[in-house]
């Protein structure tokens, strides 16, 4: 049996009061690309969130790599990508320093970089495409390419598990292959994935599962449904095709 | 340069030279976590604790570093909180501290002259004993705001992403408040509670205007802080003119300067044709795919 890397049991999240989770169990286990899926406002990202441990649960338990989020330690095995970069950045960074930040969870706070570090910096640049903006300040990307900053500083960690929280949103199309590339070779590699998204593109053939959430629970675990809803709309801009037949999918409103 | 043949002036020089290095190796940090005016909330508070010495006859340095610390912590912890009320507790908290300040210097038998000396600083009258306190503390804030770097750097830019990397982010935030409370406390010997802020923040804001990185800011920062400190004392010495506000208006003018040389170059290069760079083919390559 192939080892749990995340597992949420009965989780339940509320912000002041208000339920954003309710009662949701999901396991991860070694090796495995999962997808969360839902519309804006399910609780999709308030779920990765509660599984690193920055959002705490009302009830229920999470554990990563077997222990306690609250216990862990270990985070040299995690790789975490946010939606964007913060917008506390009031002085310039080069990609590589951002970059160079996702050595800490395996270096410690005292020691300074040494080659190993800067060699997964470099690498982990020219897996998302990066390696000649290296020494560019991160304000002058765009948005796309400096959400491939925020993978390669997750990827320069060599992490075990990569969590990912909308990492294709509004991205254009080259950033989004260009991650969807670096993706597959973390997978290949025997990589587990958990990642947050409204819609795969690119992703899709890279997921193994996904789980859909709609109003705080899961209303589906398994396969990756087919696009339905808006996500079928003539005006939606999709990178893969699907037939012309509009299947009863999870997110049509009917 | 024979005006520093005088111990007293040679000892303002050396107190705010180290001075000129530390307050923008840890402003950076402050910059970059938007927090540009905390140094001057914390000076208030400092005030509090220079009244509080004067009052009762303990050194106003040691008591100022206490009041500082405090108040330092009780901001951070109120920012950790995150509410809107965090806004009003600030305010609360700054006015207090100079409040305060004005009111114990009051009660106590010292001159206003003697308030204004910690206002706007007092290079000149720095002892021997405070010249080592300064080189001490001020010793200690760099070392820790250059070893520690990375580490601050990931909590000040990223606080979620520092967290699950299992930094020790309240520790790390609490050294910066801390630090912040010590700077601002030897700062005050030399440019006064009302100008901390500028010696912390200017020379970073000058050197982001040419630099490109994060490291480059810091020590470009530190060498124009070194600059205006020792420019503002000699000036001071020549023109006669308070010390603690000539190196800041030095400090401000070298950004004008700096300002103005990066807004000229850069006009001088967009003006020069240049070859566009190649739009990375190895996306156009993925995305043929």
């Amino acid at each position: 049996m192939t080892p749990e890397v995340i597992s949420l049991t009965h989780g339940v999240v509320g912000y002041d009061g208000r339920p954003v989770l309710r009662d949701v169990s999901l396991t991860v286990t070694a090796g495995e690309v999962v997808a969360i899926l839902g519309a804006n406002g399910s609780g999709k990202s308030t779920l990765v969130r509660a599984v690193l441990g920055l959002v705490p649960l009302s009830a229920g338990a999470v554990t990563l790599f077997g222990q306690q989020v609250r216990r862990f330690r270990q985070w040299q095995r995690v790789g975490y990508v946010p939606q964007r970069l913060g917008a506390g950045s009031g002085v310039p960074a080069t990609v590589a320093e951002v970059v160079a930040s996702g050595r800490l969870a395996r270096r410690g706070i005292l020691r300074p970089p040494g080659r190993a570090d800067r060699e997964a910096v470099a690498s982990a640049l020219r897996a998302v495409g990066l390696a000649d903006r290296a020494k560019d300040p991160v304000a002058t990307l765009s948005g796309g390419q400096q959400q491939r900053t925020l993978i390669a500083r997750a990827l320069a960690g060599r992490p075990e598990l990569l969590i990912l929280d909308e990492p294709t949103a509004g991205v254009d199309t080259a950033s989004q292959e260009a991650f969807a590339g670096a993706l597959r070779g973390f997978a290949a590699d025997g990589g587990t994935v958990l990642l947050v998204a409204h819609e795969l593109g690119p992703l899709r053939p890279l997921i193994s599962r996904a789980v859909v959430v709609h109003h705080g629970v899961v209303a589906h675990d398994g396969a990756v449904p087919d696009p339905a809803g808006h996500h079928a709309a003539p005006d939606h801009d999709h990178v893969h095709p699907h037939g012309p037949e509009e299947p009863a999918g999870l997110w049509s409103t009917t | 340069m024979s005006l520093f043949q005088y111990e007293f002036m040679l000892r303002a020089l050396i107190g705010a030279l180290i001075i000129g290095l530390a307050a923008p190796a840890l402003g950076i940090y402050l910059v970059q976590r938007r927090l540009a005016l905390i140094g001057d909330g914390i000076g208030h508070v400092a005030l509090t604790g220079v009244g509080a010495g004067l009052l009762f006859q303990t050194s106003p340095v040691i008591m100022a570093v206490i009041a500082a610390t405090i108040g330092a912590i009780a901001i951070e912890l109120i920012r950790e909180r995150g509410r809107t009320s965090g806004d009003l507790a600030l305010a609360l908290l700054f006015y207090g501290g100079i409040a305060g300040g004005v009111v114990l210097v009051g009660l106590s038998d010292s001159t206003s002259a003697n308030l204004n000396a910690y206002l706007f600083g007092a290079l000149t009258t720095t002892s021997r004993s405070d010249l080592v306190t300064i080189a001490v503390l001020g010793a200690a804030v760099l070392i820790a705001m250059i070893a520690l770097r990375p580490a601050l750097f990931a909590v000040c830019h990223d606080e979620e992403y520092a967290r699950v990397s299992g930094l020790p982010v309240r520790g790390l935030n609490l050294l910066l408040a801390i630090t912040t409370a010590v700077t601002v406390t030897i700062a005050m010997r030399a440019v006064g509670v009302l100008l901390i802020s500028a010696l912390m923040v200017v020379p970073v804001a000058t050197a982001q205007q040419v630099t490109r990185g994060f490291r480059a800011t810091m020590a470009a920062a530190m060498v124009l802080g070194l600059f205006a400190a020792g420019a503002g004392v000699w000036l001071a010495a020549v023109a006669d003119t308070a010390p603690g506000a000539s190196v800041v208006v030095l400090a401000i003018a070298s950004f004008i300067v700096v300002t103005l040389l990066a807004a000229g170059w850069r006009r001088i290069r967009r003006a020069r044709p240049e070859p566009e760079p190649a739009p990375e083919p190895h996306e156009v390559l993925l995305g043929g795919s």
